[in-house]
């Protein structure tokens, strides 16, 4: 499903003195099945302008296109909205609630108003998406693991069997191996279902690893927008908004001043190997 | 709509309010407010107005913003206001179908409004120009002597000085909690009372959880930095009474005999 | 004498069911020995489950071990009468910015501990000055913690523990929760409180990249110490750190794929500079 975002600005405190623009003249278009991540520092508007995505935050002027429907339009159905576009947040084992985990997983698709058959098909089907064993369907989503109960909260949303799935910092707080486990989840179901997702993130490394383009966000505004490679030939760039490029792009740079020749457009760690070796030539 | 709930914020600012004493600001407005509860004429509230006015020029706290406290609040006073309008007995004014607005009605009504309006104003006023440490660290101080007969006084005012701190941050994490259970479809809108409030359920208990999880980590964090009750503690910044606070007392003093003067001639 | 010695420490805990009734028991912290001398920069590294953080609160005191001996500065933790004087020797950072902040306003923040060991008003006003010197915060002291970025909220919670002049802070995953700028403003005042104050730090923390400069690393997984040594001889060891559910920094990373592949690159580079440096060794050598 396609997003289209239409001159969209976000104003708090609209009318006072302190009115600060969250997102000012934001214009994207996001075709099905992309992957896409958003990249900004703290406060640099990329959670405001998810919440656009699916309802929770109106915009102060402009709007969004969800499969072509205006989703702010006053007769559009919200609910509808809610099952297209499904939000993980940050942190999203914070809002479980149920006394176990299937039950959980059920909240989502229940208040959709499905039939109890096909809810518990559905959460079974997204509990098993997110590789979560049969055994622990039924303990209490408190005696899991960290990586679990993010899991269980990520399979919450999948659940409502959304076409867009958005994803606010699902690797935050978590050790390398965690983050791994949860991106790697992420980009195999892109791969296997071909559904839009926007991943949003401050870890460049993630990022680079997996996405097909990359929007970055700083002050409200959209500041660079292309694939991974392209966004992280801008490091000045990016630099000046609170973030850096990929540590490889960073080593090839360092090379290159010390008089290597190699190409420009490294952003990963196996690519940057690869090229190293291809200069030192075949013959090591 | 929580963000604009002034009351009980404090306005950073540097003002002859802001450097007075927290104990003289408390009795202050706990006397301001019986004062404007002691008549009901209008000449001592007039006295009490033009009063708070003066304060709230000495705060160097922009009225706007004080006004931006009171539309929480409009509710309630016209709830009152309507309810003595209509409900008091006396002489008719206007009268429609079964309801009649009296003059007596509208007077009192008039005057509790008003009333509100100076009682928020006023207490807003301290809140405003006064930190929350301050005013517990008051509240303490005041309370001591009950120390005397085991009661907790030092807990007490720490464990307000903590809600105050942990208030906002709270209200933050309900509004992210319930935000996040609308994304999952979730409706806080619609249907009768009773399933409103079980539409509740998915916004207290992770709000509740966090609260707890909060509360340990806070609790181990300040036992970490050595606390273990008021005994034995100093302070930062202990209340010491200054010239300013000795001519505030003697201007309440003035104040108030101002106003009984005043309500007993007229 | 050392700062901090762990002798064996076990800790464990009961696992109950929801009636209360034991179900098992868990071994957090299993026979670990560890010492730490005055003015070192120490590292421990783990996975999220890997007993690290229950291991750190052992050193002020928060919790006991079930077996072994934890000396800070030479006073068993056990003892409860030097309870206070352990809290004060070693200070401790929580992951959680929000969560240990106690005032609200940052002066007022730094100043609690010193108002809690009694120190005389005039001299909490001093300590509250050089801490918040000390982190660069100083600017922020009359600002609310509530807005703070995350970085700032655990500068002033760093300054906190500074005001009651410990000799060892212990940083509890300080940057877990961070971004990575961040990240950075905490790592810089950890290694700044090391390098001009000497005070010894512990760092807890599973972001590789922060450990490099430290002067000893250790690596716990299933509650124990798997692997110690400088952080050149840890992170040469890439795939024992990757069977304990840890990477290496990037360069490291890259310098052992280049390695592997054939290319005589010594072991244990660290930083861009050092990988840089021993290319170039490695091309005018041909």
């Amino acid at each position: 499903m396609s997003i289209i975002i239409d001159h969209l600005t976000h104003e708090y405190e609209t009318g006072t003195a302190m009115a600060v623009k969250a997102i000012s003249d934001v214009s994207l278009q996001i075709p099905d099945g992309q992957f896409v991540g958003l990249i900004g520092h703290t406060g640099s508007g990329k959670s405001s302008l998810i919440q656009h995505l699916n309802g929770l935050l109106k915009p102060t002027s402009g709007t969004v296109y969800v499969g072509g429907e205006d989703i702010f339009d006053k007769d559009y159905d919200k609910k509808k909205l809610r099952s297209r576009v499904g939000l993980v947040f940050q942190y999203p084992e914070h809002q479980l609630f149920e006394a176990d985990v299937f039950t959980d997983v059920c909240f989502g698709p229940k208040n959709l108003g499905l039939e109890q058959k096909e809810v518990e098909l559905r959460a079974y089907d997204a509990l098993k998406k997110v590789g979560l064993e049969d055994d622990a369907f039924y303990v209490s989503p408190f005696d899991l693991s960290g990586g679990q109960k993010r899991r269980v909260a990520i399979a919450g949303v999948l659940a409502m069997k959304p076409e867009v799935l958005i994803l606010d910092e699902p690797t935050a707080g978590l050790d390398p191996a965690g983050r791994e486990e949860i991106l790697g989840l992420i980009a195999g179901m892109q791969k296997e279902t071909g559904m839009t997702i926007i991943l949003v993130s401050h870890s460049m490394e993630d990022v680079a690893n997996y996405v097909d383009r990359i929007i970055v966000m700083n002050k409200g505004s959209v500041m660079l927008d292309g694939s991974p490679k392209e966004v992280f030939s801008h490091v000045e760039q990016l630099e000046e908004a609170g973030l850096a490029a990929p540590e490889a792009c960073y080593i090839m740079r360092d090379l290159q001043k010390a008089g290597f020749d190699l190409p420009g457009d490294v952003t990963r760690i196996e690519e940057a190997a690869d090229a190293i070796l291809n200069v030192f030539g075949s013959g090591v | 709509m929580i963000r604009e709930i002034t009351i009980g914020q404090y306005y950073q600012t540097d003002s002859v309010l802001h450097r007075l004493d927290p104990r003289v600001k408390l009795i202050f407005v706990i006397l301001y407010i019986v004062s404007i509860f002691l008549y009901r004429k209008p000449l001592p509230f007039l006295l009490a107005a033009l009063f708070l006015a003066l304060c709230v020029g000495l705060s160097k706290v922009p009225f706007s913003y004080i006004v931006r406290g009171l539309k929480a609040v409009v509710v309630l006073m016209l709830f009152t206001a309507v309810f003595n309008l209509f409900l008091t007995p006396g002489e008719t004014l206007v009268a429609w179908g079964g309801l009649k607005i009296t003059k007596e009605g509208a007077l009192i009504a008039a005057f509790m409004a008003a009333r509100l309006v100076l009682l928020i104003i006023s207490s807003s006023l301290m809140t405003l120009t006064t930190t929350p440490t301050q005013l517990t660290d008051a509240m303490e101080k005041l309370l001591w002597p009950l120390q005397k007969i085991h009661l907790p006084v030092h807990e007490v005012a720490m464990m307000m000085s903590i809600a105050l701190r942990f208030i906002p941050i709270l209200l933050e994490e309900t509004d992210k909690i319930m935000k996040a259970q609308m994304a999952r479809g979730a409706d806080f809108e619609s249907g009768n009372l009773l399933r409103r409030l079980k539409a509740m359920v998915p916004i207290l208990v992770p709000l509740f959880i966090s609260a707890f999880r909060r509360a340990n980590d806070l609790a181990m964090a300040m036992e970490a930095r050595c606390y273990q009750g008021g005994e034995g503690r100093t302070k930062m910044k202990p209340l010491r009474y200054k010239g300013a606070d000795t001519v505030a007392y003697l201007i309440l003093m003035v104040y108030l005999a101002a106003v009984i003067a005043v309500g007993k001639l007229t | 004498m050392n700062i901090i010695d762990l002798k064996k420490v076990v800790y464990e805990y009961f696992r109950r069911d929801d009636e209360g009734n034991v179900t098992g028991i868990t071994t957090a912290v299993d026979h670990v020995d560890l010492s730490v001398k005055p003015g070192d920069f120490i590292a421990i590294l783990g996975h999220n489950g890997s007993g690290k953080s229950t291991l750190a609160k052992h050193l002020n005191a928060i919790l006991y071990p079930s077996e072994g001996t934890v000396w800070v500065d030479g006073m068993d933790t056990t003892e409860e009468d030097k309870l206070m004087q352990i809290r004060q020797t070693t200070g401790m950072v929580f992951q959680n910015p929000d969560n240990q902040i106690i005032a609200q306003i940052v002066e007022e923040d730094v100043g609690f501990g010193p108002e809690n060991l009694g120190v005389p008003t005039k001299k909490i006003w001093e300590r509250v000055e050089e801490s918040l010197k000390a982190v660069g915060m100083y600017e922020f002291r009359k600002k609310s913690p509530n807005r703070l970025s995350g970085g700032q909220k655990q500068r002033v919670s760093i300054a906190g523990v500074l005001a009651m002049h410990p000799k060892c802070i212990v940083l509890d995953e300080p940057t877990a929760m961070l971004d990575p700028a961040g990240r950075r403003e905490v790592i810089r005042a950890a290694r700044a409180l090391n390098d001009v104050e000497k005070i010894t730090v512990i760092l807890i923390t599973h972001y590789m990249e922060e450990v490099i400069y430290a002067d000893h690393v250790y690596v716990m997984d299933h509650g124990s110490v798997k692997m110690e040594g400088s952080p050149r001889e840890v992170f040469s060891r890439v795939d024992e750190l990757s069977a304990l559910h840890l990477t290496v920094p990037q360069v490291t990373l890259l310098a052992d794929r280049l390695k592997k592949s054939g290319l005589p690159i010594k072991s244990g580079i660290l930083t861009r500079d050092e990988l840089t440096a021993e290319l170039v060794r490695i091309k005018s050598g041909r």
